[in-house]
């Protein structure tokens, strides 16, 4: 069995509406209870936005510290979920449903 | 028979079954290779066995079995899998057209970059070398050589699996699989193109889905699109590497063997009645290939066919496609406003159209911009040289010069 790191990409801006937020928090909880009954779930969680973020970075033998996100862009890392997948084809299913819960895209990505 | 017909024929059948027993792509092709290196060698001298393809398909386990040994560090689900699957003799038919579905599927999942399925798809499938695949795209070796690698690396690491996909996947996965074929169809049959092989090799593989896959109707419809469309190859440049326009092309030139395959296969199409859009697009083809002279065109029904199309899978080239048998129809002035209606400005066809109907309508001097714009947005020099013509005629007819 693989792992597959499913990753939530959230726009940058305004939060949405509280009852567009009440319907995606309903939609992301039923699915985690699916993947746990189906054995795949390992470890998801959400994140705070990404300028709460630091980074630390080495440079000439020093550890540089600076407000973060680590990437410029419109776009940052919201949420992740971990899975046990067989394949590609059984983790795309369930990215399918988590980008269909999130209503956001998803990155799937193999562990190694 | 020589070995090298015998790998151009079988090359993709042996990888397919050998990727099934190792789990692997690499090595597949490794053992593939050393089998065929072997025929090489002893063929000449011991004769051509009567299943090349088996003795091919043996000898690759055996060669991958002899590496495995020599190999320790190999990985070990790889020689577990050998035991589990390696068979006695000569693999059964059921299995072996099964294996090359689902190297077909996975060369063609749609996690792989576009370019990348192509590539892949002409390797495996093919048996295309690396150097072929980067000329007939025009790209260095190099760069073709770390697309496969990359692809090979994704499909492995990835996990993208090596079978059949499920019944609500296959419409997507199928689809995407004909784009592949269509696109190396594409390829290599463009007006003036030294790349015709790919045509060959798109018909290639486009026989084979259709042999692996016989009730998907748009497989046949894309087999008998291509069959009709290649029909005319001969004769869509004249001896100085001209474009020839169907209208103006010599149709004693086409290919009647490959319109007979082409129309049949059509009729079986209208007799399942699931029309979609590569069954509509050869339909199309075959009213076109019906006409004993451009005169004779039905355009009546290749206009219908049209309708039916943008009913079921509407676009702006579809769009453009129906103008142009609208002009025959109804006339230029109508087909006119309906292209000037599509955001296409970037399709050198749809300058080419334009200009087209701006010139029979009169409006020369229009034409002749829509023409050069035309020129300008093609790649293809047999194309641009045709339209710059163009460009010259209705230029000296607007300067009140009769051409």
């Amino acid at each position: 069995m693989k792992q597959y790191l499913l990753s939530v990409y959230q726009p940058d801006g305004p939060i949405p509406a509280p009852e567009v937020l009440a319907t995606i928090s309903r939609d992301l909880d039923a699915l985690n209870r699916e993947m746990r009954a189906a054995g795949v779930w390992v470890f998801s969680g959400g994140l705070h936005p990404a300028d709460s973020a630091t980074v630390l970075r080495p440079q000439d033998g020093e550890l540089l510290i600076t407000d973060g996100p680590f990437t410029e862009g419109k776009e940052h890392l919201g949420g992740f979920t971990v899975i046990t997948a067989p394949d590609l084809d059984a983790a795309l299913a369930w990215g399918r449903e988590l980008s269909a819960a999130t209503t956001l895209p998803i990155e799937v990505r193999p562990f190694r | 028979m020589t070995p090298e017909d015998v790998f151009r024929a079988e090359y993709g059948r042996a990888v397919a079954v050998l990727v099934r027993l190792l789990g692997d792509i690499d090595a597949a092709e490794e053992a593939v290779q050393d089998a065929f290196t072997e025929a090489v060698l002893r063929w000449p001298t011991t004769g051509v066995p009567p299943s090349p393809a088996g003795w091919i398909i043996t000898t690759a386990r055996n060669r991958a079995i002899d590496r495995f040994r020599r190999e320790a560090t190999r990985d070990e689900r790889q020689a577990d899998a050998m035991v589990l699957h390696a068979p006695d003799e000569t693999e059964p038919e059921g299995p072996v057209r099964d294996d090359r579905l689902r190297l077909i599927f996975t060369c063609c999942h749609p996690a792989l970059a576009a370019h990348a399925r192509v590539a892949l798809t002409l390797r495996l499938l093919g048996g295309l070398s690396t150097p072929e695949i980067a000329r007939a795209f025009l790209v260095p070796e190099s760069t073709m050589a770390q697309r496969l690698v990359r692809a090979k690396a994704k499909i492995r690491d990835a996990g993208i699996p090596y079978r059949m996909p499920g019944d609500s996947d296959l419409p997507d996965r199928l689809a995407a699989v004909l784009a592949v074929l269509y696109l190396i169809f594409n390829t290599g049959t463009g007006p003036g193109s030294v790349r015709a092989d790919l045509g060959a090799e798109a018909i290639r593989l486009g026989r084979l889905l259709a042999e692996l896959m016989p009730d998907e109707p748009e497989v046949l419809g894309l087999l008998g699109l291509m069959l009709l469309v290649r029909s005319r190859q001969a004769a869509r440049t004249d001896a100085a590497g001209h474009l020839v326009l169907l209208a103006d092309q010599d149709r004693d030139r086409w290919d009647h063997g490959l319109i007979t395959e082409g129309q049949a296969i059509v009729r079986r199409c209208l007799r399942r009645d699931r029309p979609g859009p590569y069954q509509l697009q050869a339909a199309i083809n075959a009213v076109h290939s019906d006409a004993r002279t451009a005169a004779d065109t039905d355009w009546r029904q290749i206009l219908r066919l049209y309708d039916q199309h943008m009913v079921i899978a509407p676009g702006p080239v579809v769009a453009l496609n129906r103008a142009v048998a609208v002009a025959e129809v109804h006339g230029s002035a109508l087909a006119l406003a309906l292209v000037d209606e599509l955001d296409l400005p970037h399709y050198h066809v749809w300058h080419a159209v334009r200009a087209d109907l701006l010139r029979r309508l009169g409006r020369a001097s229009e034409a002749t911009d829509a023409y050069l714009a035309a020129a300008q947005h093609t790649d293809n020099m047999a194309e641009r040289e045709f339209l710059t013509t163009q460009a010259s005629t209705t230029r000296r007819a607007s300067d009140g010069v009769i051409p």
